[in-house]
């Protein structure tokens, strides 16, 4: 034995040892206890229970939109008109500010034609008929505006479809971000139709 | 607190508390013997205005909670009934709601006043960010306490505000997520929004005490910006400074009972009497006036993660004011250029203000013929602002020749404030 492994020593010693294991263990119990108190602020298991909404297609008229709400969240539900989607299907994608689809049917990296935006893009449930023309005619998105969340305005804006007032976005018949400060396309919901009337969110 | 206490307990009972809890003596030396400089104006009345500001909003408040309900099914009828039903309900209220604006507008005083006269600078640098943090409280609190009527305003406004957190890269959505509890604003927010209304102006109070505990280490400054030097600078703050503040205090809280009695709605908005709808959001939506600068800076950038950012440096840039104004001399008084520069720094806040409250494509009036829009008019403005901050006050220090400043306070007071004729002033002194 030394006298460097005594205090007076100056040297490392079982003193040491023992504070810094204290006062470890103490910032990992800490930590630990800090922890709940920040995960109670997150969605709590009744909120994280995925619901469905269904949507009842018959009692909408070409040209027609209603705001319903799905998982908390208002989306637009649009039956467009025939100009309506062609004007959405002449666009270059190329041309777009967010080329992406932003369609959880599809690939993360799939692009935003009007195609691919639109319920064709739905499944079909096993036995259900429904004609190409009424899936590409509707239009299923996200109502809130990718910018800060506001509920964009229907028929407003320079593209005839949606404006949004908060900060003026201007969003395409295909729920694409044209002009103004949001950063991406309005997202669409997984769907299915689960029969010839009746599209399922969720 | 300079100098030893001069309290001296007189009968026996302060005695007997003063060697146990010396609190007579501590209110002693901070309200009474207080030593003041002897010649502040009226722009330093508003720190006593605002800590009555403060009072008033825990007080109207507490009264407010015993009726509010927080819940998205209820807080809307309850506000209502707060107005229509409760016995002077629309009173208290009323109070409540003016009072904040009130709270803002003296808080806006009191930081230019600190601008001006260099109160942000050595020795005081600890007071300037304690400060600063107070303001940062004061704009949570009145975000979260705006959400609690769960008007259309409310709703929206906590909307945009809470996504701002989603232009973070990453963190973004379990950021918006973890504030909001859910996936969108609803029951669970607004829960926590008044709990946390609740408890910040708490926080506020405790960050008031270290403030004034920092205030009364180096003492104030004071219109010169220069330092006290004898005795004959200062005034006891009894009864000279009580009386000053008392009186500013009764001229502010008559403006305030007139907004409370004769116009307690026209710095709010008629929208938030429509109680909150997620799937529609109002034609117009703009914040409460006092936040209309930050927004309209948010608007200015066309990328949504920079708007985001320069936003929240425009109040971060205000912690590190006082290391980026190079000038040895405090009190713009005696700074002929500065003075010019922070003249149209505070027209610059204003017409952001503006700026915010208008829609980005409509016409400055009378820029209209230029093409100057409010978009263009926001922007040109919050340059302004950051270029005072990080570009003109760097330099100034380097370029501007101050003014002759009088050698002491006694003595600018005994000359009417006039500087000390040529060659009587001594040369500047670090941070005079
Ligand atoms: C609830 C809010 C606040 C309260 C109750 C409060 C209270 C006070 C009081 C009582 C004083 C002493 C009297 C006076 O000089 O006016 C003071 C001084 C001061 N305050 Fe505040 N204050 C608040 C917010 C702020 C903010 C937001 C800032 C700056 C960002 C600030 C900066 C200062 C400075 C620099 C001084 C020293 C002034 C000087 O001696 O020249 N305060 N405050
Ligand atoms: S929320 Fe739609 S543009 Fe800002």
């Amino acid at each position: 034995m030394t006298d460097e492994n005594t205090p007076e020593g100056g040297g490392e010693t079982r003193r040491d040892f023992i504070h810094i294991a204290a006062a470890s263990m103490a910032a990992i119990g800490g930590a630990a206890v800090i922890w709940p108190f920040i995960d109670q602020m997150n969605p709590a298991a009744d909120t994280l229970a995925l619901g469905t909404t269904d949507i009842a297609l018959g009692e909408l008229e070409e040209g027609q939109e209603v705001t319903i709400m799905f998982r908390s969240m208002p989306h637009f539900v649009r039956l467009r008109s025939a100009s309506e989607v062609e004007d959405a299907a002449n666009v270059q994608v190329s041309s777009l500010p967010d080329r992406l689809a932003r369609n959880r049917n599809l690939d993360d990296n799939a692009p935003a034609t009007d195609d691919n935006r639109s319920a064709l893009t739905a499944e079909i449930a096993d036995g259900v008929e429904i004609s190409d023309d009424l899936r590409r005619s509707l239009l299923v998105t996200s109502a809130s505006c990718t910018h800060l969340g506001c509920v964009p305005t229907e028929g407003a804006g320079e593209f005839g479809a949606w404006f949004c007032p908060c900060h003026g976005s201007h969003y395409d018949t295909s729920g694409r971000i044209r002009r103004g400060p949001a950063p991406e396309n309005l997202p669409i919901p997984p769907m299915t139709f689960i029969s010839a009337t009746t599209l399922r969110l969720g | 607190m300079s100098g030893p206490s001069t309290y001296e307990p007189k009968t026996g009972f302060t005695r007997w508390l003063d060697s146990r809890l010396p609190i007579v003596r501590l209110g002693w030396d901070s309200f009474v013997d207080y030593p003041t400089p002897r010649n502040l104006n009226y722009w330093y009345t508003f720190g006593g205005i605002l800590t009555v500001c403060l009072m008033i909003q825990i007080i109207t408040g507490i009264v407010l909670a015993m009726h509010y309900v927080p819940h998205i099914d209820y807080a809307f009828a309850s506000v209502q009934r707060i107005d229509r039903d409760v016995n002077f309900g629309w009173l208290i209220r009323s109070i409540h709601a003016v009072g904040a604006s009130m709270f803002f507008l003296a808080v806006y005083m009191h930081i230019f006043r600190g601008m001006y006269y260099g109160s942000y600078k050595a020795p005081r640098e600890i007071l300037w960010i304690l400060g600063v943090v107070i303001y940062l409280l004061m704009m949570a609190a009145a975000f979260l306490g705006y959400v609690l009527p769960w008007g259309q305003m409310s709703f929206w406004g906590a909307m945009v505000i809470t996504n701002l957190f989603g232009a973070l890269p990453l963190i973004g959505e379990p950021v918006t997520q973890w504030l909001w509890g859910g996936f969108s604003v609803g029951n669970e927010t607004l829960n926590r929004f008044f709990s946390l209304h609740y408890l910040i102006p708490f926080l506020i109070a405790g960050v008031v005490g270290l403030h004034i505990w920092a205030l009364h280490v180096p003492g104030n400054n004071n219109p010169t910006g220069i330092s006290v030097k004898t005795k004959a600078d200062t005034l006891p703050f009894h009864p000279y400074y009580t009386v000053k503040d008392g009186f500013a205090i009764v001229v502010f809280l008559i403006i305030f009972a007139g907004f409370v009695f004769y116009a307690p709605e026209v710095l709010g908005h008629a929208d938030n009497y429509i109680e909150a709808d997620p799937l529609v959001t109002p034609a117009m939506i703009v914040p409460e006036w006092y936040l209309l600068p930050f927004y309209a800076i948010l608007r200015a950038v066309p990328d949504k993660l920079g708007g985001v950012i320069l936003m929240f440096a425009a109040i971060g840039v205000l912690f590190i004011l006082p290391w980026l104004d190079t000038s040895k001399v405090r009190s713009m008084r005696y700074r002929p250029m500065a003075r010019w520069f922070f003249g149209f720094f505070v027209v610059a806040c204003l017409g952001l203000g503006w700026a915010g409250a208008e829609l980005p494509d409509t016409m400055v009036p009378g820029l209209g013929a230029l093409g100057v829009d409010f978009l263009l008019f926001g922007r040109v403005l919050t340059v302004y602002y950051f270029a005072y901050f990080l570009v003109i006050l760097p330099l100034l220090g380097f370029v501007e020749k101050p003014s002759p400043r009088p050698a002491s306070i006694e003595e600018s007071v005994l000359n009417g404030d006039k500087p000390a004729k040529a060659g009587a002033a001594p040369a500047a002194q670090p941070a005079e």
